[in-house]
């Protein structure tokens, strides 16, 4: 363990967390991975930033992190974000790892709402941030009913949901967070990703581990887990639809886009939301 | 000297004045001074302010140094001065739009016509102890010199510090909600000159929740966004600024008085999508809040609380009389707080029903519970 130099703020213990803490956290993560998509209840720490502003996240990065790490954290596709800022500057003050914005360099990405656009490799570990890690929530709103509905697999709330949704919009309403089923077993809330990302969860290379800090919750994908969002075969799921516009920087149309609207002329132009992949395409372009 | 009676309860309180004085003061300190307070607790007397249902940031600094920093008798002691003052006029309605802003941002969009103005926030600031304020030796230079820092930095003249409103963006798009007409020259429902009752129109319940108790207010908004309810919205934009009062000028119909101006909160919440029932269109519904100072928490869960009232349901945060009877801090205070009274006389009266059934029991329990 590298505790004894390299990170700035030395009255705090190597990430920040006390080592039973890491410990325990570690083994709430191998107890997820084995149960895909189920929610383990973990004791939440106390961070530095507020709970529900990526804690759950942090504390499954502090855990992890040491020795060669290089870690990415972004904040709605952006590593600029405050917020993205603000968790990277803790890494930065509490351990000696490196900290990258490129997706390709970096071993850990800690993620609020996205999954980068650049395909992930089978060795390295994707972080979501998780406000709201149960899925039936909204049809349920007693976390003791909601256990005994994931316990004898009754999903039945959220199909009618979905039907209803169809019958009274002729569509489903789900935005982000869409909800899936995990291997055939549990409902899954992906944390709010948009729809865009959710196909790149199913099948992946990479393990993906969720953490909600403020629910107390810890749940992982494993490699080579189905990950398939709810839908009647009649009415497939959809992804967000940006009408072919492409990114006015780096002219991707295969990019989950953002809307913004010119102050002057009210025009509206589209821009890539993951910056680090918008700059990486922009980059190759100026190359050639 | 029993807690009940007259004449040694005269002495008690006598005595409980002057002990609380002394455990307030330290020989060895100087008394507190009132405009530290105002200055170095800004966001707390904005708190008070708001609570209290009064702007007066020196007398919101009094009353927390008479209550030793407890909120909710702070609060009350500002609300008990404020039925001593004679209500004058309303004010004309309060144009956001020309709000000086010292911090405005959406979490919405992320270009905003304007731009994102972070301001005043320990938002990102990590939750690290600054041990070097437990002793903060700094000298009026070096103040001034802080100061400069940032006022050296914006261009006077061609700083924009008034910003068009961005729920404007997505009204003109026809994706949101035209907020309900109010005219100025309406005097609004007041619920500090009359008994209002459910259900209550929505001056009643933005004048309500605009001075709730902030914890009461957040827990119950939080409630609505786990799960008791369904509000749980993006913020369209947050800003906090100085805005201008005017009041109707009392003799010159038609003209207007320039009274000063205040710190406020505002903030608009988008929320999910209902077809408008006047005009068949699908639109994202609207939550309001705004409350005197810097008040973040209070503005985000009013606006909350309003959109959560509005639509309506089964849980409490959903339940306008739930919402409006319970966030009042000096109301609730007062009630939970009563039961420090002596109760002898209704406690006599329960000890005899325990011991009547108790002795029912014995005598004839058995045919009680056999039947």
């Amino acid at each position: 363990m590298k505790t004894e130099q390299g990170f700035k703020n030395q009255s705090y213990n190597y990430a920040f967390l006390d080592e039973p803490s890491k410990r325990e956290i570690r083994r709430k993560t191998l107890k997820a991975v084995a149960i895909p998509g189920y929610q383990v209840p973990f004791a939440s720490r106390e961070l530095p930033i507020a709970r529900g502003w990526g804690t759950g996240g942090l504390q499954l990065t502090l855990s992890l992190i040491g020795g060669d790490d290089c870690v990415k954290v972004i904040d709605q596709g952006s590593d600029d974000s405050v917020n993205a800022v603000s968790i990277r500057n803790l890494v930065m003050e509490t351990t000696d790892v490196s900290v990258t914005t490129e997706t390709e360099a970096a071993t850990i990405i800690q993620s609020r709402h996205r999954i980068p656009e650049t395909p992930l490799a089978s060795d390295q570990v994707l972080i979501l941030q998780v406000p709201k890690p149960e899925p039936l929530r909204n049809v349920e709103a007693s976390e003791k009913r909601t256990k005994i509905q994931h316990g004898e697999k009754n999903y039945n709330a959220m199909w009618l949901e979905l039907y209803e949704d169809i019958v009274k919009w002729d569509h489903a309403l789900f935005d982000a967070d869409y909800p899936v089923m995990v291997h055939g077993r549990y409902l899954m809330a992906p944390s709010p990703i948009p729809r865009w990302d959710t196909p790149k969860m199913h099948q992946a290379s990479y393990l993906t581990l969720l953490g909600a800090g403020r629910e107390k919750k810890i749940y992982a994908i494993p490699p080579h887990t189905d990950v398939v969002p709810l839908q009647f075969d009649d009415y497939p799921f959809q992804v967000e639809n940006f009408d072919s516009q492409a990114c006015h920087l780096c002219d991707s149309t295969d990019t989950f886009l953002e809307e913004n609207t010119d102050e002057t002329s009210g025009h509206v132009f589209y821009q890539c939301s993951d910056t680090a992949y918008c700059n990486k395409v922009q980059n190759e372009k100026g190359d050639h | 000297m029993a807690y009940v009676t007259v004449t040694g309860g005269q002495e008690a309180i006598e005595a409980a004045k002057k002990l609380s004085d002394t455990y307030r003061l330290d020989p060895h300190q100087p008394p507190l001074d009132p405009a530290f307070i105002q200055k170095q607790m800004r966001l707390l007397v904005d708190r008070i302010m708001s609570e209290g249902g009064l702007y007066a940031p020196e007398l919101a600094s009094l009353a927390l140094k008479q209550s030793e920093g407890d909120t909710f008798e702070a609060a009350f002691l500002l609300r008990a001065y404020r039925s001593t003052l004679p209500r004058n006029h309303y004010s004309h309605i309060l144009d956001m739009e020309n709000m000086r802003v010292i911090r405005r941002i959406s979490s919405s969009f992320k270009d905003i016509p304007g731009g994102q103005v972070l301001g005043p926030t320990y938002d990102f600031t990590h939750r690290l102890l600054r041990f070097d304020l437990m002793d903060e030796a700094l000298s009026p230079d070096d103040l001034s010199e802080l100061g400069k820092s940032f006022t050296d930095r914006i261009d006077w003249k061609h700083e924009t510090i008034t910003f068009a409103k961005v729920a404007g963006i997505l009204r003109e798009q026809g994706l949101l909600g035209e907020n309900p007409a109010w005219s100025d020259t309406d005097e609004p429902f007041d619920i500090t000159r009359e008994k209002y009752t459910s259900p209550a129109p929505r001056s009643v319940r933005l004048q309500a929740l605009a001075r709730g108790e902030t914890g009461a207010m957040m827990a119950l908004a939080y409630s609505s966004m786990r799960g008791y309810g369904s509000v749980h919205p993006t913020i369209g934009e947050l800003r906090v600024g100085y805005v201008p009062v005017s009041i109707p000028h009392p003799y010159q119909e038609g003209e207007s008085l320039y009274v000063g101006e205040m710190l406020a909160t505002e903030v608009e919440t988008i929320n999910k999508f209902e077809t408008n029932e006047a005009t068949g269109e699908v639109e994202f519904s609207l939550g309001y809040g705004c409350c005197f100072g810097q008040n973040e928490l209070k503005a985000i869960s009013m606006a909350i609380l309003d959109r959560s009232i509005s639509d309506g349901g089964t849980a409490p945060a959903e339940d306008e009389e739930f919402v409006l009877e319970h966030i009042d801090s000096v109301e609730a205070n007062g009630f939970v707080s009563h039961l420090k009274l002596p109760h002898y006389v209704t406690f006599q009266s329960k000890l005899d029903r325990i011991r009547a059934t108790k002795q029912k029991q014995t005598e004839g329990g058995a045919s009680l519970y056999e039947n």
